[in-house]
């Protein structure tokens, strides 16, 4: 069953849109993974999928699908006055005392940080109180844009992991934004390659190779593919 | 100080006053728009000249230019997609060059600085009953406010109406600094809204702390404020400044010894 059909969905100015025409579908309880350079257009394909920005063809959801949403980054002052609790909070009347906990088992982090300020705690910790915070109210779709943006090498593996995992455990439908080939590889069912327009869309194993890759990063918009094996800035909160 | 007026009276409406813009400040400062906050309260001087040539009651003057200022930058924030603080700037200076062109030179003073020594009875209940109207209401939408602030995406992604909010939060605003300018005047009304809540944000690391801090901070200074322009027989709006900054200073050490 398809819990999502996008069609003919375009965003931006006719003479040069940010999404182009992009017609794709998403089965229950799939991982479609969308990859593409920087400014491909992936964010603002997400903000269409959520109806946070005006955009002309359709984009239809299966009914009552309950969407969770984990942002590329959060701008967090280190000294934001709002704990970790009070962030879960929030949510609302879904983020009972034993909601909470249940989900910090989940995301594998000690109750004892629900006490930390939200600006204090790593970027990785914040990722998956966000990953957390998205399933508070037991959602059907998860959306992720780029989860692990500014997290190092090893909070990265284990972010997927704990992904891989609620998808597994949850019966969660997932679309995932990444740059990273070997995440997409391990994880996605599907790949969807984004560059304005759909260049391909297949399983990793017949997308993942050197020609889709030239024409997704290095073709004629002359895109470099980052992947993680160039230096990424980590900008990491001082504790 | 006019006799008519009771020292009680001045006391408990500053208390109020000083309560709602304290509790909105600590949303001002969660938002980052602290200067925008404070160049938005200028926007009520033309509304007080208006009030003035009018003979209609200054807060209704204020309040109706601020409202026509709040609703222009919500649609035009939504409209043009330009940054809050460009908007609020070019609105601020046009307003102060407005106010300053139409009120009447000896009413100038009273205007910016404020002259809470003329309050009747029942604009202080009025004032009482708004003031409790803000507290209330910002209490009521606080937690979908914080997080819309910390992330649009985030609380839209829940089903907040980002926009609606936004506008709710700034007709809020826009009462807040009417009701004080009475107070402080026009050009110190961004301090009682920003002050308290800078404050405690030094010494907060919940939300309901900081707000908490900060409705206490705004109602200490006022006190303090009234208390000593009575002792002094100075207008309290300067003094009310004065010794939330005296608060901030020591909320800072605070800070400094925390760390």
């Amino acid at each position: 069953m398809d819990i999502l059909k996008v069609t003919e969905l375009t965003i931006g100015k006719a003479s040069s849109p940010i999404v182009d025409k992009l017609t794709f579908s998403v089965a229950q309880g799939e991982t479609l993974a969308i990859i593409g350079p920087n400014g491909a257009g992936k964010t603002t394909l997400f903000k269409a999928l959520l109806g946070l920005t005006p955009y002309s063809g359709s984009v239809e959801w299966a009914p009552n699908m309950k969407i969770g949403y984990v942002p590329q980054r959060m701008e967090i002052e280190t000294d934001v006055p709002l704990t970790v609790e009070e962030f879960f909070r929030l949510r609302g009347s879904v983020a009972t005392p034993e909601k909470v906990h249940e989900i910090l088992n989940y995301i594998q982090l000690d109750a004892s940080i629900l006490k930390s300020g939200f600006g204090e705690i790593s970027v990785g910790q914040r990722q998956r109180i966000l990953v957390g915070w998205s399933i508070l109210d037991n959602p059907d779709v998860l959306l992720f844009d780029e989860p692990t943006a500014d997290v190092d090498i090893f909070g990265q593996e284990s972010i997927y992991k704990m992904i891989s995992h609620l998808h597994k455990t949850l019966n969660l439908t997932i679309l995932l934004i990444s740059h990273d080939l070997n995440i997409v590889y391990q994880y996605a069912n599907n790949v969807l390659c984004l560059n304005h327009q759909k260049l391909c869309y297949g399983a990793p194993g017949e997308i993942l190779q050197a020609e889709h890759l030239q024409s997704l990063y290095g073709g004629e918009r002359g895109f470099y593919a980052h992947t993680h094996t160039e230096p990424h800035s980590h900008k990491r909160t001082a504790s | 100080m006019t006799i008519d007026t009771s020292f009680l009276q001045i006391f408990i409406t500053s208390i109020f006053v000083a309560a709602s813009a304290g509790l909105l400040g600590s949303f001002v400062i969660l938002k980052r728009m602290a200067l925008v906050g404070d160049a938005l309260s200028h926007v009520a001087l033309p509304g007080i000249a208006l009030g003035l040539a009018f003979h209609i009651n200054p807060f209704v003057g204020a309040f109706s230019t601020l409202f026509l200022a709040v609703i222009s930058i919500w649609l035009l924030k939504y409209q043009t997609e330009l940054p809050v603080d460009t908007l609020v700037g070019i609105f601020f200076t046009a307003s102060l060059a407005l106010g300053i062109l139409f009120i009447p030179e000896h009413e100038i003073l009273e205007a910016l600085f404020g002259d809470i020594g003329t309050l009747g009875l029942m604009e202080s209940i009025a004032t009482v009953l708004l003031s409790t109207g803000i507290i209330v209401a910002l209490v009521a939408i606080h937690k979908k406010l914080a997080l819309s602030m910390l992330s649009e995406e985030l609380a839209h992604s829940i089903g907040v109406k980002n926009r609606a909010l936004d506008f709710i939060y700034l007709i809020i605003f826009a009462l807040s600094i009417a009701l004080g300018i009475r107070f402080v005047g026009a050009l110190l009304m961004g301090s009682l809204v920003i002050i308290p809540a800078a404050a405690a944000k030094n010494i907060s690391r919940s939300l309901h702390g900081f707000m908490l801090a900060s409705v206490l901070f705004g109602v200490l200074s006022a006190a303090g404020g009234v208390l000593l322009s009575q002792q002094f027989a100075v207008s309290p709006g300067p003094l009310f400044i004065l010794v939330s900054t005296t608060l901030f200073a020591v909320s800072l050490i605070v800070r400094k010894l925390k760390q």
